[in-house]
């Protein structure tokens, strides 16, 4: 079996060279497009494009807010209910559950993550829709209506149930992979911790500290999902671009508007400011991104520097 | 060892599919050249409205039984794209609820473009209302004041005026529009401007209409709209008429031109397109929202199908020009059966006409 002589490396070594690279060109290519194509608009509105609020196409007004606007707050409103259920479901699958129950429902975990998000969006509106006009959404008016967060008509058809369903959606992702995070943090820290008296739940501190930068990468790959996310959201959040404090009021993301109207527009300026929009999402993602790479450096260097002390 | 033999099978196996799929796909093109050739069967390809994808699909596969060698193709992509499509010649038709506009005909680079109206429809106005026994009466007035906000509640005096014995709620109007471009806006914001001067000034007709701020929910596609209004109490929204009732939604009796108040059918959408027949311009481009008539529904629209005049491919243009004339006659009986409103016989004459202009080298395809 010695096939494996310098002619094989070579050909094993290009072929790897041309995947890596066709990322490159792919990301190039994507880029190229769509600065090309928005750039009618782009030379038109300039960065007018991104601080206008009115939308209508019909009279060639192209504002981006509102769009941003719902894209942001239902991806951060998404987080901040999916972050602390998911960090629970891992933390208790890794640290606290006897493996008969640990197995089972990481499965059904994975099993969620597998459900195409036409699935969420139908079920947002057959039953999440329905349950917060009738039930959750009564309850947060009568008690917390001073906010303007929940003031407003009450149609289960808004920014709530956008965000409500967005983090039903990450919450398997980023489960997942604070999971595997979790797992890779050697025992012997655990039995150290627990050898110098410390709690279950002083133990369980140190090593999510020890994990903080993966959780960190947990959290960013659950945004990601969320800002691109299309389908699911489109069903439940109103599509109507407006910005308002109350979160039981329609809104619109980048990614809807993008869905709900390519394949319609046929008009060169409307078509130039969807493909803008495309590429400022594609810009939010990227900020993002770097956003939590700098994350992960900041805490790693932490920990690192805490190990030299 | 085995984990190398694995990987060969693996390896082999993509080398198979990948040329598997190679030789299917020149296949396919060698298919299609034979097309325009002299043998063969013969493939005809439309794209355009969503609308009229049903009544296409039925009438391609109806007159593929008729004429084997003919396979109509037609893909739902939006009028827009049907526009375009026929613009650019990627197909061999278009098919669109909103005739082209003097720019758009301009924009064609294969000359001159005819339109053929082959079937119409309508729009209706559903709504939720558990407690409302008798359909909904509604005048444009109404319809244009709960879109732009002025009227709030459904127990609003202006409503209650048409609706007398009606239980209309003390409750919020959510109204629902379509939030992607769609003929469906186009022809029920083409009806509203024509019959009211506030909605002509502050939306006017477009295929996609911005409301005042806050006022409704947009949802994609007539199924969109549906789903918010079936699960959403207190809404309104407006859908196909084809989509309404295959679903039995309610739909609003709407007050028409003559002052009557209408229901959304097949008769009463032709009516709209018979009452309107005397005065359509001679390349038929027309809307009949608003029509004449005594019982003739006022939302409604035609479907075109736009074709060029001059067929480059004789065989193929000879083919296009039989399957249009065929779906507008023979063709109308499974109309009805799928909710659309067969044109009117004097549409039918006129559409005939325009169909015996196609034509490869001066000669009518049709009378060959």
């Amino acid at each position: 079996m010695a096939r494996s002589g310098t002619l094989g490396d070579k050909v094993y070594r290009t072929v790897l060279l041309a995947a890596a690279i066709s990322i490159l060109l792919i990301v190039a290519a994507v880029l190229y497009m769509m600065v090309q194509n928005s750039l009618p608009t782009i030379q038109r509105f300039g960065a007018g494009f991104l601080f206008a609020s009115e939308w209508n196409p019909s009279q060639e007004k192209f504002g981006a807010l509102p769009f941003i606007y719902g894209t942001v707050v239902s991806s951060i409103l998404a987080l901040i209910l999916a972050v602390p259920i998911s960090l629970g479901i891992a933390i208790f699958l890794v640290e606290q559950a006897p493996k008969s129950i640990a197995r089972p429902i990481a499965f059904m975990v994975e099993l969620l993550a597998a459900i195409p998000s036409v699935v969420y969006g139908l079920w947002g509106i057959f039953v999440l829709a329905p349950f917060i006009r009738n039930y959750l959404g009564p309850v947060l008016q009568d008690n917390l209506g001073f906010l303007p967060l929940f003031q407003g008509r009450l149609t289960g058809i808004g920014m709530f149930t956008g965000g409500i369903i967005l983090a039903l959606m990450i919450t398997p992702i980023i489960t997942a992979v604070v999971r595997d995070v979790l797992e890779a943090v050697p025992n012997t820290q655990r039995e150290a911790a627990l050898a110098l008296g410390a709690t279950k739940w002083e133990t369980t501190m140190i090593v999510l500290g020890n994990a903080a930068s993966g959780i960190a990468g947990a959290v960013v790959l659950g945004l990601g999902r969320a800002v691109g996310e299309t389908m699911a959201v489109t069903m439940v959040i109103g599509n109507s671009p407006q910005i308002t404090a109350s979160l039981f009021e329609p809104a619109y993301t980048i990614a809807s508007v993008l869905a709900a109207n390519f394949a319609d527009a046929t008009e060169e300026t409307y078509l130039s400011a969807l493909i803008e929009m495309a590429l400022v999402l594609f810009l939010v993602t990227v900020i993002i991104n770097a956003l939590a790479k700098l994350m992960i450096m900041s805490v790693a260097g932490r920990a690192n520097a805490a190990k030299h002390v | 060892m085995q984990i190398i033999e694995k990987t060969r099978i693996l390896f082999y196996t993509f080398i198979f599919l990948v040329v598997a799929i190679g030789v299917s796909c020149s296949g396919q093109k060698l298919g299609d050249s034979n097309s325009s050739g002299t043998s063969g069967t013969i493939r005809v390809a439309g794209t355009g409205s969503t609308f009229v994808k049903p009544m296409m699909d039925k009438w391609g596969s109806e007159f593929g039984k008729l004429n084997p060698t003919i396979n109509i193709d037609y893909s739902s992509t939006g009028s827009g794209a049907g526009i375009k499509g026929i613009q650019n010649q990627t197909v061999d038709f278009g098919g669109t609820d909103a005739a082209m506009s003097d720019d758009e005909l301009k924009q064609a680079a294969g000359g001159e473009i005819v339109h053929i109206p082959v079937v119409l429809g309508a729009v209706v106005l559903t709504y939720n209302l558990a407690e409302l026994k008798e359909p909904l009466k509604l005048t444009p007035e109404l319809i244009s004041d709960i879109y732009l906000g002025k009227i709030r509640k459904w127990d609003d005096e202006r409503i209650k005026k048409e609706n007398p014995n009606a239980a209309l709620p003390a409750n919020d109007i959510t109204p629902v529009f379509r939030a992607d471009g769609s003929g469906t806006s186009d022809i029920f914001t083409d009806y509203l401007s024509k019959t009211v001067p506030e909605w002509k000034e502050k939306v006017g007709r477009t295929k996609n209409p911005q409301l005042p701020q806050g006022i409704g929910i947009g949802g994609k596609g007539n199924e969109g709209v549906m789903g918010q209004v079936k699960n959403t109490p207190n809404t309104i929204g407006y859908v196909e008429l084809t989509f309404a009732k295959a679903n039995n939604l309610p739909a609003a009796l709407i007050r028409n031109k003559a002052g009557n108040f209408v229901e959304a059918g097949s008769s009463t959408v032709s009516n709209a397109a018979a009452g309107m027949a005397d005065k359509m311009p001679d390349d038929l481009r027309f809307e009949i929202t608003n029509a004449e008539g005594a019982d003739s529904y006022p939302i409604s629209g035609i479907v075109f199908m736009l074709v060029y005049r001059d067929q480059k491919d004789a065989r193929k243009g000879k083919a296009l020009a039989d399957f249009l004339w065929w779906a507008i006659n023979d063709g109308k009986q499974y109309v009805v059966d799928l909710h659309y409103a067969p044109i009117p016989p004097k549409l039918v004459e006129k559409a005939g006409a325009k169909i015996d202009l196609l034509s490869n080298g001066g000669k009518s395809l049709r009378k060959q």
